[in-house]
């Protein structure tokens, strides 16, 4: 593990990836302000830049970058204008608008900026102590249970998408796996669904996929309803930035506990970052003495620190099945292993060995950019809070020539212009009913492998009796189906008790 | 019927075409030789196109009424009260935009698009909108081609 370690510093702190993780955390900070701009739409815009650089640690470690730096910048302005740009700081912006408001709006953004530091420097010292035992797990699995872990991880993103959504995000998760089966496979050379346009002929760009379904929805969505966001006043002071010992000690275990706590949450595939902050609030909330818990909701230091630092461990932990598996569990890490697989590199546990540079880069620098975006930040918060005042007329026509960019530039065709504008439209209208859009894009990445590990499998055994007679493949299948199944079956089984109790009164 | 039972109407469609070309289609003109192979390239979707049918009607017949939207929400009940003229002419830019980045070049069509785009949406003064434009487009255009060295036409086709 040492030499990894010195392997991933050496990697890491040459000046150009030192560059490269500091240019993203500070684009990822003043794009992730902007509100309605998730880190799902900010690294898919800046993916073409990305792969543009040619070498995939320094393309990972810029994409990293500018997750921690959505992330941070997404609690900027949930604290200063309640306008939460991440759906993973809207935790944060509980306690931390209502701090703003009493015109402590530095301390807040201070007490988010440790947090978040502590919260991402043990996500990644845990991501350096279970990313390598996990990916040596892993190098004993077959395509057999490839496929049926990819089957657990798209069950799993279905099952934790919310009540009495389960069967949209299954049903979308599909039409994921359906739009990858468009275009040549690799395994067969025959062109399938391409409705006779050659365009298609090499599938739906994965970039344009991912802006079509998230950038270009949310930018519609800021022009049709423009009170969606931007309400509050802007004009909040920043006030002074020092914290007192005392909301040093109130913060201490509260950070201890939710940066573990959000890091295994990360792990689990589909939870990530948002699920980790909400929960993170809620523990602490009920850990906490009576008095303390009126506090919470009216800017407490401890309701604050609690999100902030689940959401930035969580973010370390989605790491790990990325890394080690080649399987991302949230929509965020979907969209970095598309860009991983662009530069031909494939994340899975044979990457450790394959390239370990890569692996440890990655890890290095989530410390580096951790300790960037807590130096750079503190001091430049006042001027970063101004970006907020840029004039909508500009920003949204920007948002969308950058989307419009970032897959034209990836293909160089305009007929992926219309593909885009297109797609983008679906996914509104997807999104207007409440459909889930993460596990399709989650299910068109996975698509093309699952295909090739099942029918790999199909080949080895002469049919489908691998699903049965493998009995890790048989588990893992099981246990995706209660997956999905249990959701449902307990929202059933409450419905029928409130019955039986009013029925009982 | 409320919009999730339509999309998942829709759905179902796609699903019933794309299962037609999968089951009935796509195998016939399959080379002899592939037809031995237990796993055709019509497999994987045969299975993708019946779990999507039944999930498309499972939601048809069993979906919840969707939940009562936030204040933040767009709600698409309330479609012809949002500003959905200025959402549909952008749309329209873009594809105007897809279909003029060619002919009239990068810089042209990215100037008049974020310039068109800010009118769109309120900002009317010329000599504040274009400096911007200018600027952007131009400096975009560096950065893109010049140091990432992805060739981007930027005049009009026929001045180079």
């Amino acid at each position: 593990m040492l030499d990894g370690i010195l392997l991933g510093l050496s990697t890491a702190l040459s000046v150009q990836n030192l560059f490269l993780v500091t240019m993203g955390c500070m684009i990822g900070t003043l794009i992730g302000m902007l509100p309605g701009l998730g880190p799902m739409s900010i690294i898919a815009i800046m993916i073409p830049i990305a792969i543009g650089i040619g070498d995939p640690s320094g393309a990972l470690i810029l994409l990293a970058g500018v997750y921690y730096g959505a992330i941070f910048g997404g609690s900027t302005s949930s604290i200063l204008i309640n306008a939460p740009g991440v759906a993973s700081t809207v935790a944060t912006s509980f306690d931390g608008y209502p701090m703003a408001r009493r015109g402590e709006a530095g301390k807040a953004l201070t007490v988010a900026a440790i947090a978040s530091f502590i919260g991402g420097s043990v996500g990644a010292i845990l991501l350096m102590i279970f990313a390598p035992a996990l990916s040596s797990v892993a190098l004993l699995f077959h395509s057999a249970e490839y496929f049926a872990l990819m089957v657990l991880g798209l069950a799993a993103i279905a099952a934790f998408s919310g009540q009495g959504n389960v069967a949209k995000a299954v049903l979308m998760t599909l039409l994921g796996l359906i739009m990858a089966t468009v275009g040549e496979g690799a395994l067969f050379n025959v062109a399938r669904f391409t409705m006779g346009f050659p365009q298609l002929q090499s599938g739906f760009g994965f970039i344009t996929l991912a802006m079509a379904m998230f950038a270009l929805p949310e930018a519609i969505f800021l022009v049709m309803h423009p009170a969606r966001s931007g309400k509050g006043d802007k004009s909040a002071a920043i006030g002074k930035l020092r914290i007192t010992r005392q909301d040093a000690r109130d913060m201490a275990p509260v950070v201890g506990r939710q940066s573990l706590q959000g890091f295994f949450i990360g792990v689990l595939p589909g939870a990530g970052a948002t699920i980790a902050s909400f929960l993170g609030y809620a523990v602490e909330r009920n850990l906490a003495s009576p008095a303390e818990r009126e506090k919470f909701g009216k800017g407490s230091v401890k309701g604050l620190a609690a999100p902030e630092s689940a959401n930035n461990a969580a973010c370390s932990g989605s790491f790990v099945p990325l890394l080690t598996l080649g399987i991302p569990g949230s929509g965020t890490t979907a969209i970095l292993l598309g860009a991983l697989i662009s530069l031909n590199v494939t994340p899975g546990p044979r990457l450790m060995t394959d390239s370990p540079e890569i692996f440890w880069a990655v890890i290095i620098s989530m410390y580096i950019g951790n300790v960037v975006l807590l130096v750079l930040n503190l001091p430049l918060i006042p001027y970063i809070a101004k970006l907020l005042s840029v004039p909508r007329p500009f920003l949204i026509p920007f948002i969308l020539f950058f989307t419009l960019m970032g897959s034209y530039i990836g293909q160089n065709n305009p007929t992926e212009l219309l593909i885009l504008v297109l797609l983008g439209i679906g996914a509104t209208a997807l999104r207007m009913a409440d459909y889930p859009l993460a596990p399709l894009l989650i299910g068109f990445i996975l698509g093309r492998m699952m295909e090739d590990n099942f029918s790999r499998a199909m080949q080895l055994y002469r049919g489908p009796s691998f699903l049965w007679e493998r009995p890790m493949t048989a588990a893992l299948l099981v246990l995706a189906l209660i997956l999905l199944v249990l959701p449902t079956w307990r929202s059933r089984r409450e419905r029928k008790r409130k019955i039986d109790t009013s029925m009982g009164d | 019927m409320a919009l999730d039972r339509w999309l998942a109407l829709a759905i179902l469609g796609l699903c019933l075409v794309y299962g037609y070309t999968a089951w009935f289609t796509m195998d016939a003109n399959l080379p002899r030789f592939m037809q031995r192979n237990p796993v055709w390239p019509s497999t994987f979707p045969k299975a993708l196109s019946v779990m999507g049918a039944i999930c498309a009607v499972w939601i048809l017949v069993f979906q919840k009424p969707l939940p009562e939207p936030g204040p933040d929400d767009v709600d698409y009940r309330k479609f012809l009260s949002y500003s959905w003229g200025r959402a549909l002419a952008l749309i329209a830019l873009m594809l105007l935009y897809a279909a003029t980045l060619r002919p009239l070049g990068f810089l042209g069509s990215t100037i008049g698009f974020l310039v068109i785009g800010a009118w769109i949406l309120g900002e009317k003064r010329l000599y504040v909108s274009l400096p911007v434009a200018l600027v952007a487009a131009g400096g975009i255009w560096w950065l893109v081609s010049e140091v990432l060295g992805i060739f981007l036409r930027p005049m009009p086709m026929f001045l180079m």
